[in-house]
């Protein structure tokens, strides 16, 4: 860890156990100050959890967390500088909008007038003024959800902790709501922790992604890295769509690993570091870094015969199955129809892909 | 209380609306029956002219009210003289019922509070231990509490042997006394609604409070007693109402001085000293004043209701 800046958030080392279930396993990650940073992973791998004891719900059974440079592990939630947008919302339902916002502000030593003050300001911001006097109850889903926001980041946190907040929002309001948390973001200036089981969620939002499973970090990185050079299958297969195939190496030369893929289908790959001659491994292609012609390309080429195309609004999707060998899935993106050719079911083919698309994955 | 099972229910309502006259009918006759008769009938006898070895006779009389609440006679020539001896009693029954109460509700509170949040594969174990004294007659029940708090008895014993007292203290025939009895036996009217309004609370509201900054205390008073208030009115309803009616608590430890109203009622229909008109008229005077303060409870919560 560099000392020159100070992390937003630093968890060293931390194990949550409920009884002799290990919900998380020794993480440790450190969250810069001023980033959008989103823990990603399939239901029941640890993120409420993890988000649930920076926020002081939860106890931490060993290890620390540090919230720039202090050591808040023991104290308790609301002598913590973070603020918690539910998933649920959980607003005061006695209380009107205006009061909701106000409270935290209040609590923190204010007077009511300049808590209602700076409240009647937040609700500016997630433009919801008019609505100041109603009870929660009166108000939509997706207001709901922005007095949350306004809610939280009116006491101006250190730190701002959202657990699915978008989830129970419908497509088209959940995009529009991650434009605008973004922008709040960027505005605010205040770090922002965000948890979400969407990787596309995740991928469009964040400026760092912790990818997790069963209680693990698999890999943290920006949304680039994680998606194009993922450093295991879970995260090859939990990130995007990916061909995921079972090759074994056959010859390693001027940094190019020769993969065998069964039925006498090969391919190259120019990735080649901890991997042997011999090796059984795993190789993941991005389907739409296929693309399909009719006579080899002089790239890597595999013969193949066409299955399926399913249409999906901006691109279509083919699956092609090799002759003895793997299916594979290939997408054409609808605004690139003119450089790029779909064929009917039953042609035979070829799938073609440039050096590099394909990555050897260890385990 | 009220004011969730109204919304809670509305939606069906419309379904049975044909049939709603109908199914309605054991109802309306039990409370009529069992309720409303009764009632109408005490209403009668207090205002007929008492016969002497209890009983009535059936001739218009305003006696029983003007003995109640004048000295010198409504009826005489002198100006009218405030009888306080039975509004005495009165208001003492009103500050009685009320400091039980207060008495229930803080011990009721904590109790149900501690309930509604353990396990929920306990929670029906603790409701169970909590009513387990009150498969007891109210009477026997009464009466042990009379031994529990005598000068020699068990609780002044475990004062002194833990030397909090050196001297045993007097309680029984004091009005705390009566305040004990009463809240011991109407305790589970207390834990028992606070109970269900604080299962039913959301508890991630608890957290959001604490998450903006709020300590415990503010955090109950601001967040979790306003979301469990009508559970908390209705328990507190459900003890006082008794408790002003109540004549065992009152006269088993009570002792002459501490009378309450419900033992001045009692004697009038007990044995053949009674005046029957002068009973129903107190029990009159009684429900008006138990109505009185429901009235103003309702106005309460609609009051309430309507802001949510
Ligand atoms: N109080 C608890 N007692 C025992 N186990 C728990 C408790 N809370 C959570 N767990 C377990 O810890 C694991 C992680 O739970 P957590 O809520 O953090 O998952 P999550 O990643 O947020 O999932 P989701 O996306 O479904 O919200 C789960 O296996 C869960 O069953
Ligand atoms: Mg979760």
């Amino acid at each position: 860890m560099n000392d020159e800046t100070l992390s937003a958030v630093d968890v060293r080392d931390a194990v949550k156990r409920y009884g002799d279930f290990t919900a998380l396993k020794t993480i440790s990650l450190s969250i810069k100050d001023n980033e959008f940073f989103t823990l990603l992973g399939p239901s029941g791998c640890g993120k409420t959890t993890l988000l649930r004891m920076i926020a002081g719900f939860e106890d931490v059974t060993e290890g620390a967390i540090f919230l720039y440079g202090d050591e808040i592990e023991n104290l308790p939630p609301h002598q913590r500088p973070v603020n918690t947008v539910f998933q649920n919302y959980a607003l005061f339902p006695q209380m009107t909008i205006l009061d909701n916002v106000a409270f935290g502000v209040e609590m923190r030593g204010n007077s009511k007038a300049e808590a209602r003050r700076r409240a009647g300001e937040m609700l500016e911001l997630v433009q919801l003024s008019q609505f100041s006097s109603r009870k929660p109850s009166q108000l939509s889903g997706g207001q709901q959800q922005r007095v949350a926001l306004a809610r939280a980041l009116a006491p101006e946190p250190k730190v701002l902790l959202l657990d699915e907040p978008l989830s129970a929002l419908d497509l088209k309001l959940r995009k529009a709501m991650q434009l605008e948390l973004k922008h709040l973001q960027r505005e605010t200036g205040i770090t922002f922790i965000f948890v979400t089981h969407d990787q596309e969620e995740a991928l469009t939002m964040s400026d760092r992604i912790a990818v997790m499973s069963a209680g693990e970090l698999q890999q943290l990185g920006a949304p680039t890295d994680i998606y194009e050079r993922p450093h295991n299958m879970f995260v090859a297969d939990f990130i995007g769509e990916t061909n995921l195939l079972e090759v074994s190496v056959d010859k390693i030369a001027q940094g190019r690993a020769t993969c065998h893929l069964g039925g006498g289908h090969e391919l190259t790959c120019n990735q080649v570091d901890d991997i042997g001659v011999g090796a059984k491994v795993h190789m993941s292609i991005r389907p739409e870094r296929l693309f399909m012609s009719d006579i080899p390309a002089e790239a890597e080429s595999l013969k193949g015969t066409v299955k399926e195309n399913i249409f999906a609004g901006t691109d279509i999707t083919t699956i092609v199955a090799l002759a003895e060998g793997p299916d594979f899935i290939v997408r054409t993106s609808n605004s690139d129809r003119g450089n790029k050719r779909i064929f009917e079911p039953g042609t035979e083919m070829y799938v073609n892909m440039e050096m590099g698309a394909g990555r050897l994955l260890v385990d | 209380m009220a004011g969730g099972a109204a919304s809670g229910g509305s939606a069906t309502t419309d379904t049975y609306k044909d049939a709603r006259g109908w199914l309605l009918m054991p109802a309306w006759s039990v409370l009529l029956v069992l309720s409303l008769a009764p009632v109408f009938m005490m209403l009668v006898y207090s205002f007929l002219t008492k016969e002497f070895r209890g009983g009535v006779i059936w001739e218009f009389s305003l006696a029983a009210y003007d003995q109640f609440f004048f000295d010198r006679g409504l009826f005489g020539d002198d100006p009218p003289v405030i009888e306080w001896t039975y509004l005495t009693i009165f208001w003492r029954s009103i500050w009685q019922a009320g400091a039980a109460t207060i008495l229930s509700l803080l011990i009721g509170f904590p109790t149900a509070y501690y309930i509604a949040t353990r396990p929920e594969n306990v929670r029906p174990v603790w409701l169970f231990l909590i009513t387990i004294p009150y498969w007891v007659n109210l009477l026997i029940r009464t009466v042990s509490m009379k031994f529990l708090l005598r000068d020699q008895g068990p609780l002044n014993d475990l004062l002194m042997s833990t030397g909090l007292i050196s001297e045993p203290i007097h309680i029984i025939n004091t009005n705390l006394a009566v305040q004990l009895g009463l809240f011991y036996s109407y305790l589970p009217f207390m834990v028992l609604p606070i109970y269900a309004a604080v299962e039913r609370y959301n508890f991630a509201l608890s957290e959001a409070a604490a998450d903006l900054y709020a300590n415990k205390w503010v955090t109950l008073r601001r967040v979790l007693l306003p979301a469990v208030k009508p559970g908390v009115v209705a328990g507190c309803i459900l003890v006082f109402v008794p408790s002003l009616g109540a004549f065992l608590a009152p006269d088993l430890l009570g002792g002459a001085k501490n009378f309450m109203i419900g033992s001045l009622i009692e004697e009038q229909f007990k044995g053949n000293a009674g005046n029957w008109p002068f009973g129903a008229a107190a029990s009159m005077v009684l429900l008006t004043m138990v109505l009185i303060i429901l009235l103003i409870c309702a106005r309460q919560q609609s009051k309430a209701g309507k802001e949510v």
